[in-house]
């Protein structure tokens, strides 16, 4: 059936205006591949933003002493850095697969609230601005690190507070939209017969996730509203001195935080296994044990946020209590990491680019898994907290995880998006040169914070010169590679080779179905039962 | 499942109303981002004019987005599964809000059960009590705070006990106009409708009454008057907000009801306005619980 692509009902189209030209179809969309690419663009510009902070930083950090910039801009980059990176660049790449990828998989014709879906992605690049556009103010950007603890961000605030609040606040509404646009049209808008257990795994990571965004942006919105009046209206809900407590400011924070570290890494979790069972040619090896293994792993985020706040003042019972419950989360992950591997276990393996990038994603992912595992332990915590371990873990599994993810998805939809092949030579240059300076880049951190090396100083002592050098030549190697994968993607949407409706032979899905690149509207009628059932199946 | 006939689903054509109310997203935030930092600077500038600026944007971009949906709606483009998206959007956005004051109900407890205490002393913090505020005595309401700011507890006797009796009737009386629509009686609708508006703008008319007496000097409950004016003033406060937003919602669902929209099948709006109305008196019931009598 490799040809069976499904013809798309032409008469049905008096629905929809014709596809506009210019500027007016990307601001007043309502189409979801529009919208889709619209926050894949706006993710890797952001990406791009974000990485160019990173490289200051690092040149900073290149060796010891201060060459470039003030203490106080460090701190203004790395918490921008930090807040670019996590609400710019991965949240809406995700969005935008979810976008682009829900409905065609769903056999729906688009997503279920398409005008609030423009607005939802709208929002972004006006939050976005309000909060680079800090760095040209009186005050400077905020300088208090992506997780705002009070009261750096209050008593000592240098002023930029409210332009960060509101522009999360804004950012808030706009995830809180998009997830419910999610969840409606998952739960709305599947075809007929697909019920809930034959969806593909990569919905179900996404209907997870979007449930933690409707249940935590809020509690983020209302933990800024109280910085707010804090800082400017004389509230003191993180100030002893009017009866609150900053501790408390970490409590709420970490209680969106928490759940927040798993809105970037399950949508990962569903591309992932999407794609190693397309280049394994084997179904996903215990698909519900995924399913329940994502759920689980969704619920437990909201009982251990505490564990990001061990050094801080607890009674012990807290300190007990969140490090078991975050050693149990290693139980789900790990039925994950087994199912994957389990997946690709006597499987027919070829190893095109998304392909390489998942694996890399399940050893690296591990890794950053296993630090984080370390960290969860109480005890040991009360060494690596603040430290360049620290920072080595998340940016494992952000960067190795999560980003790789995003990339391993890019490759195996690019086809399908643009009609072209991607440039596998090139592309190829972009995964090793990403995966050897990642390395070199995040590697040598574990050390730098095993040895005390705090995080967030522009500054250090001696000993740590020698791997602070290597980290920052993998930095830059690492920035300049991603150039590679900006290159890939504008060659593969200018040409090359025609991509057939389906060019993996191992994929399956209903997005396989339609033609490359997808027409503007696919499945205005919804797919048969029998269409469903032909594109579960591998062909052999 | 394959013989049942289709409905198609109503993709709307290209709309111009999401990038207008980004827009005005984008003035209010930057509009209040300056307004507050010229405050807290004693500085004047055009923050407070964007703002407003934005809300009066926000407002047309809804009066005109609303328009285009209820247009559609009348001329017969929504199938069912259409409102089910509707429904199911507006279940989650309430689920939404729920978890927004959730945020300030958890600081509310956490700030009684923890944070008070443990200045007073309790737990392993007892130098914390002898060192940073020796004269200092744990107890809710916080009357003095640690640094020495005093104010007095709103009771929950009268004002909030009337405005909690017109909330619940208000709940009741939606009702009773819901039952209404769904058995096609339009008089009694408009009357039980009428009600509910009543009784909610009642609510607000005590509620700003309330406030008045707070920020009197015999009160002096203001919202800087450490944790319990913090708490009471924002969890009141927002949702004063969401009472107002509430009310408008069922003005506007009273003159549709005039100019003879919903049917007893289709009546969407209706019941999210509805929705929303039961989603404030149960906020409302919890706050008078946590914030006025315990």
């Amino acid at each position: 059936m490799t040809t069976d692509v499904i013809e798309q009902d032409s008469h049905d189209e008096h629905h929809y205006d014709h596809k506009m030209t210019g500027i007016k179809r990307w601001l007043y969309t309502t189409n979801h591949k529009d919208i889709g690419t619209l926050y894949l663009w706006f993710a890797f510009i952001m990406f791009l933003t974000g990485g160019a902070l990173a490289m200051v930083i690092r040149a900073e950090l290149f060796q010891p002493g201060l060459q470039i910039v003030e203490p106080d801009f460090f701190n203004q980059l790395t918490t921008v850095h930090g807040l670019v990176m996590v609400f710019g660049a991965i949240m809406p790449a995700f969005t935008g697969f979810a976008n682009w990828m829900l409905p065609m998989m769903l056999g729906a014709p688009d997503m279920a609230l398409p005008r609030m879906n423009n607005w939802s992605f709208w929002i972004l690049p006006f939050a976005f601005a309000i909060l680079l556009g800090s760095f040209f103010m009186e005050s400077g950007a905020p300088n208090f690190g992506w997780t705002f603890y009070a009261p750096l961000s209050t008593t000592y605030s240098n002023g930029s507070t409210a332009f960060f609040v509101f522009a999360v606040h804004i950012m808030g509404i706009s995830s809180i939209m998009g997830a419910i646009n999610i969840v409606v049209t998952i739960m709305n808008m599947r075809a007929p017969g697909m019920t809930y257990m034959k969806m593909p795994l990569f919905v179900w990571t996404f209907f997870i996730t979007a449930y933690l965004l409707i249940a935590v942006m809020p509690v983020l919105a209302g933990v800024v509203t109280m910085l707010l009046t804090d800082t400017y209206f004389g509230t003191s809900f993180f100030d002893a001195a009017g009866g609150g407590d900053p501790v408390m400011f970490q409590h709420i924070f970490w209680f969106f935080g928490h759940p927040e570290v798993y809105i970037m890494i399950l949508p990962a979790f569903g591309i992932v296994s999407t794609t190693i069972p397309a280049f394994s040619r084997k179904r996903l090896f215990g698909y519900s044990s995924m399913v329940y293994a994502t759920s689980s792993i969704a619920l437990l985020s909201f009982i251990v946020w505490a564990h990001h706040m061990f050094t801080t003042g607890m009674p012990l019972f807290g300190e007990l209590f969140f490090m078991y419950c975050t050693m149990l989360i290693a139980v789900p992950t790990g039925v994950k990491v087994f199912n994957w591997v389990a997946t690709m276990w006597r499987g027919s393996l070829t190893f095109e680019t998304p392909m390489l990038f998942s694996i890399a994603f399940v050893i690296l992912f591990t890794i950053g898994g296993f630090s984080g595992l370390m960290l969860a332990m109480t005890p040991v915590d009360f060494q690596y907290h603040d430290t360049y371990f620290v920072v080595a873990h998340f940016h494992y599994v952000l960067v190795t995880g999560s980003l790789f993810s995003l990339y391993a998805g890019a490759y195996f939809w690019l086809p399908k998006w643009t009609g072209h092949m991607y440039n596998d030579t090139l592309s190829k240059w972009h995964f090793w040169c990403s995966l050897i300076s990642v390395n070199l880049l995040f590697f040598p951190m574990h050390f730098l914070g095993l040895a005390g090396m705090p995080r967030r100083i522009p500054d250090y002592a001696l000993q740590f010169a020698d791997f602070n050098k290597w980290v920052s030549i993998g930095g830059f190697a690492f920035g300049l590679s991603q150039l590679i994968f900006l290159a890939v993607v504008i060659k593969c949407i200018r040409g090359g080779e025609k991509a057939p409706a389906k060019p993996w032979d191992g994929a399956i899905g209903l997005e396989w179905t339609v033609a490359s690149p997808a027409p503007y509207h696919t499945f205005s009628t919804p797919p048969s039962q029998q269409d469903i059932d032909n594109a579960d199946q591998h062909e052999h | 499942m394959t013989n049942k006939e289709y409905e198609s689903y109503y993709v709307p054509s290209q709309s111009h109303w999401p990038i207008v109310g980004a827009v005005a997203l984008f003035m209010i935030a930057f509009g209040a981002a300056n307004y507050v930092t010229d405050l807290s600077n004693e500085t004047s500038g055009y923050g407070g004019y964007l703002l407003l600026a934005g809300i009066a944007l926000v407002i047309y971009m809804l009066v005109g987005w609303f328009s285009d949906v209820i247009s559609e709606s009348l001329t017969g483009k929504y199938s069912h599964q259409m409102d089910n998206s509707f429904r199911q959007g507006m279940s989650w956005f309430i689920f939404s809000e729920v978890m927004f004051f959730a945020a300030f109900f958890g600081a509310l407890l956490y700030l009684r059960v923890f944070s008070v205490p443990w200045l007073g002393g309790a737990g392993n913090n007892v130098s914390t009590g002898a060192v940073l505020w020796p004269d200092f005595v744990a107890q809710w309401p916080l009357l003095t705070t640690p640094d020495g700011t005093t104010t007095t507890a709103m009771g929950w006797f009268g004002l909030p006990l009337i405005n909690t009796v017109l909330l619940l009737t208000s709940s009741i009386t939606a009702h009773f106009a819901h039952s209404a629509l769904i058995k096609n009686n339009r008089g009694p609708l408009k009357v039980w409708l009428g009600l509910t508006i009543v009784l909610g703008l009642a609510f607000m008319f005590f509620q700003v009454q309330e406030y008045a007496h707070g920020y009197s000097e015999e009160m002096r409950l203001f919202l800087d008057s450490g944790v319990y004016g913090n708490t009471f003033y924002l969890l009141t406060g927002f949702h004063g907000m969401h009472v107002t937003l509430g009310c408008i919602m069922l003005i506007v669902m009273w003159f549709r009801v005039l100019k003879g929209h919903f049917t007893p099948e289709n009546h969407f709006a209706f019941q999210a306005a509805s929705w929303y109305w039961h989603f404030v008196d149960v906020v409302w019931v919890m706050l008078f619980v946590f914030v006025y009598i315990l």
